[in-house]
């Protein structure tokens, strides 16, 4: 069956897939459960949960070992481009979500709660402005400021992506020593900026009292940094496997789409916190 | 060919077959069976609600299940039925039609369709849970969302798995479309069901995530205490109607355009004509694609929205009609003078050219402020997203199933019983929704288990079309049961006018890998 039908590689029968429905279905349910506070819930979601590291580590695992035998040409490697370009847009499309949400609440919704009708009627006193927890709720806040470690945050990861473009250049030019060594200081420029950011969310929660109830601020605030974050993460973690396939010898100087969608995947988290910096911190 | 490659299949037999399976044949077929299974459960639920609105009064359910009814029915026949369907055929003909091997990504192809289930489990087993599922309508509008159950979470989180497979379906769609033709199959000169099919996995891509979005706050907003719905907080439950159909618009585009593949493959076969206007369908489709992320709050008239904001949806909305105007003329036009017969795929194209078009002037209707804050939430809204999907996305999918079948499985379907399933349909579906009009005018509200004694006639005429409706798809399966089994053997090309790729190409039925080669179609 893995014919190579007009040298297009066709995969054999795949137990993977199933294992990840079954990983997600858990997951989910177990969310639900846990949500709901009903006991043994976080049982489910973390069976889920290793599910699914089982099946990433196995599918991933088929794919890294197809890419190295030489089973990829070059047809399929720009399915791979057209795939993980795809992908990335629709990840724009879902923060595009939660952006259109803050401007929503900052343009529209918290300045028609402070307007003539509904402020006299609804809300009386309520004074709109930004940034704001809403009319009905009385715990006070501070906002978090920009220049402080959002500030370092940002130069952490413009950096990294920095270093990962000098990473792909020693790749191209098979230099693996620079390329093992920039792709560390890429890794660890995105941990120290997903541990500045838990620094962040402490000090948020424990000094601020900005939490994700405080209302409009707080919910985006919180939305938006923690889905970053969680990209952050993912991409993170992305970037180790491709350190330990780089120290393992692994992709060519011709041939590594693998490093080239992680990088990419890279500069999306990076633009994306761009206007988290600008809309949600700075302005 | 298909002798050399047998002795080398690892494939495993019976379920796991179809468990593991990375051909684009097999999760076709699940795709479609899938569907079928979701359009008999949420016709199920249908007829629950029309069985309720028999008579006025409450006879058969209570008002919180006639809600869960409502709003599970609508998710499962958008999410369930109509959209899997269309997957199906895209993962059937995709690769036929375009000369390709298979689906760009065949293993993530297995899971796109794998993770139906589990979300089809969610959706339908929320109506297990405490409290039963959400009754907030298949819209899911806040506050509403944030009052109800733990069934209500189980459904968002369906939603964001079926989500996923829409994404995962779209993006390999997408990729095997650009990546995978065949040499000389230029990108115009691809047939029109290949088109759609491109434009609509592109709204997917850019519709899904925003659904994911719109209902993570509600989930927050449910669990974790953020106020993105909630006037307290700062937030406002009327943003959730604008993220929710900055979907929701385009969603409804998603279900209608590999409708107008289909029919655009099916006409010009049975008019023995190439399709008039080809590049005026592919630039129409895409007007329309483009134009539904821009309309978004015609959905949303009553909600007090600034009277220019208004005027500018009512234009936008109408401007749509430009677009499909000219695919409806490009029909009829394929068919003037051409060598027509009607065999069932054809009839029930003609039902869809008949019906949808009705369906879309009811659109036309509402897309006027004025009229349709008259009309809003009532049941000419329900008689024309029925025309729609019912008499537009579903015929066109019974029209490709009846023209596709013997490519399938290589047997004909009984062309009289055939016939007699188009006449059942579009006969019982008009007793069905046409009067719904009238009580819409009349001014019955939708999403209410009881009314007023004066709508009660239309009701009852409107129910026993439901039913009669029902069963007549019960006597599809029993069509397709008998094709499969006992079908007389189909011919190479059992229909003269078909030029596609897959009756000129490839034998009937098709073999199980398309291409192995490409097909050489330049000049």
């Amino acid at each position: 069956m893995s014919s190579q039908s007009g040298g297009y590689y066709l995969p054999e029968p795949s137990r993977w897939p199933i294992v990840g429905s079954i990983g997600i279905f858990l997951m989910a349910f177990g969310a639900v459960l846990t949500m709901n506070s009903v006991s043994g819930g976080w049982y489910v979601l973390l069976a889920g949960a290793a599910v699914i590291i089982y099946m990433m580590f196995g599918w991933f695992g088929t794919v890294i070992g197809e890419s190295e035998s030489g089973k990829y040409n070059k047809q399929v490697d720009v399915s791979f481009r057209w795939g993980m370009s795809w992908f990335i847009f629709s990840e724009v499309m879902f923060f595009a979500c939660f952006f259109g949400a803050l401007f929503y609440m900052r343009i529209l919704s918290v300045p028609w709660l402070d307007d003539a009708e509904t402020g006299t009627l609804l809300w009386n006193g309520f004074t709109a402005g930004w940034p704001v927890s809403g009319p009905g709720i009385t715990e006070q806040f501070t906002p978090m400021g920009a220049w402080g470690l959002p500030a370092i945050n940002t130069a952490l990861l413009l950096s990294s992506g920095v270093t990962i473009t000098v990473a792909h250049h020693a790749l191209k030019s098979n230099n693996r020593a620079v390329l093992n060594w920039f792709m560390f200081f890429t890794i660890a420029l995105g941990a120290a900026f997903l541990y500045l950011q838990a620094v962040e969310y402490s000090h948020a929660y424990h000094e601020l009292n900005l939490t994700l109830e405080s209302g409009a601020y707080g919910a985006t605030f919180y939305m938006l940094t923690g889905f970053h974050g969680f990209h952050v993460t993912v991409g993170t973690l992305m970037l180790i496997v491709i350190w330990v396939r780089c120290l393992k010898g692994h992709f060519k100087p011709e041939h590594h789409f693998g490093f080239e969608g992680v990088a990419w995947y890279w500069h999306f988290v990076d633009v994306v916190w761009l206007g988290l910096f600008i809309f949600v911190y700075w302005l | 060919m298909e002798a050399v490659h047998d002795h080398d299949h690892h494939q495993p037999a019976g379920l796991m077959r179809y468990v593991t399976t990375t051909n684009h044949k097999d999760i076709g077929s699940m795709y479609l069976w899938f569907s079928f299974v979701m359009f008999l459960m949420g016709g199920v639920m249908a007829l629950v609600i029309r069985a309720e609105l028999f008579q006025p009064g409450l006879q058969v359910v209570q008002p919180e299940f006639f809600n869960q009814m409502t709003t599970l029915h609508g998710l499962i026949m958008v999410f369930g039925a109509i959209m899997p369907a269309f997957v199906g055929f895209a993962n059937w003909q995709i690769p036929m039609m375009i000369g390709a091997p298979d689906m760009a990504f065949p293993r993530m192809n297995n899971w796109s369709f794998w993770l139906l289930p589990p979300a089809g489990i969610l959706l339908a087993g929320s109506l297990l849970a405490p409290g039963g599922a959400g009754g907030v309508g298949w819209t899911l509008y806040a506050p509403l969302t944030v009052q109800q159950g733990m069934g209500m979470d189980m459904m968002i989180f369906s939603i964001h798995i079926l989500g996923m497979s829409s994404i995962m379906g779209s993006i390999n769609i997408v990729t095997t479309i650009l990546n995978l033709r065949a040499p000389g199959m230029t990108m115009m000169k691809m047939p029109l069901f290949v088109w759609t099919w491109l434009i609509t996995a592109y709204l997917l891509i850019a519709a899904m995530p925003v659904l994911a979005g719109a209902v993570t706050m509600t989930l927050t907003d449910r669990h974790f205490g953020t106020h993105f719905f909630n006037a307290a907080g700062g937030g406002d439950p009327v943003m959730y109607q604008h993220i929710f159909w900055f979907f929701g618009h385009p969603e409804v585009y998603i279900i209608a355009i590999p409708a107008f593949g289909v029919i655009s493959e099916v006409i010009p076969t049975f008019s023995r004509k190439p399709l008039f206007g080809y590049a005026s369908m592919v630039y129409a489709t895409a007007s329309i694609a483009i134009l539904s992320f821009l309309v978004w709050a015609h959905h949303m008239y009553t909600v007090g929205m600034p009277v220019e904001a208004q005027l500018y949806y009512m234009f936008a909305t109408m401007l749509i009609a430009v677009p499909t105007g000219v695919k409806v003329f490009n029909w009829i036009a394929t068919m003037w003078k051409g060598s027509m017969s009607f065999e069932t795929p054809m009839l029930f194209a003609q039902g869809f050219l008949f019906l949808f078009t009705i369906g879309g002037f009811t659109g036309l209707v509402l897309a006027l402020t004025p009229v349709d804050i008259q009309l809003h939430d009532g049941y000419y809204v329900v008689a024309h997203f029925h025309y729609v999907m019912v008499a537009g996305a579903l015929f066109a999918a019974f029209a490709g199933v009846y023209y596709w079948l013997p490519k399938w499985i290589g047997r004909m379907y009984d062309e009289r019983l055939g016939k007699i399933h188009f006449w059942l349909s579009i006969i019982f579906f008009n007793v069905t929704f046409f009067v719904q009009h009238f009580l819409g005018l009349a001014g019955m509200p939708r999403r209410i288990p009881d009314y007023a004694l004066q709508f009660a006639d239309w009701n009852m005429v409107s129910s026993i079309g439901a039913f009669g409706f029902g069963f007549s798809q019960i006597f599809f399966l029993y069509i397709l049961l008998k094709a499969i089994k006992s079908g007389e053997k189909a011919p190479e090309k059992p229909w003269d006018g078909a030029t596609t790729l897959e009756w000129t190409h490839l034998p009937t039925p098709a073999p199980y890998h398309s291409f192995e080669t490409p097909p050489n179609l330049k000049d």
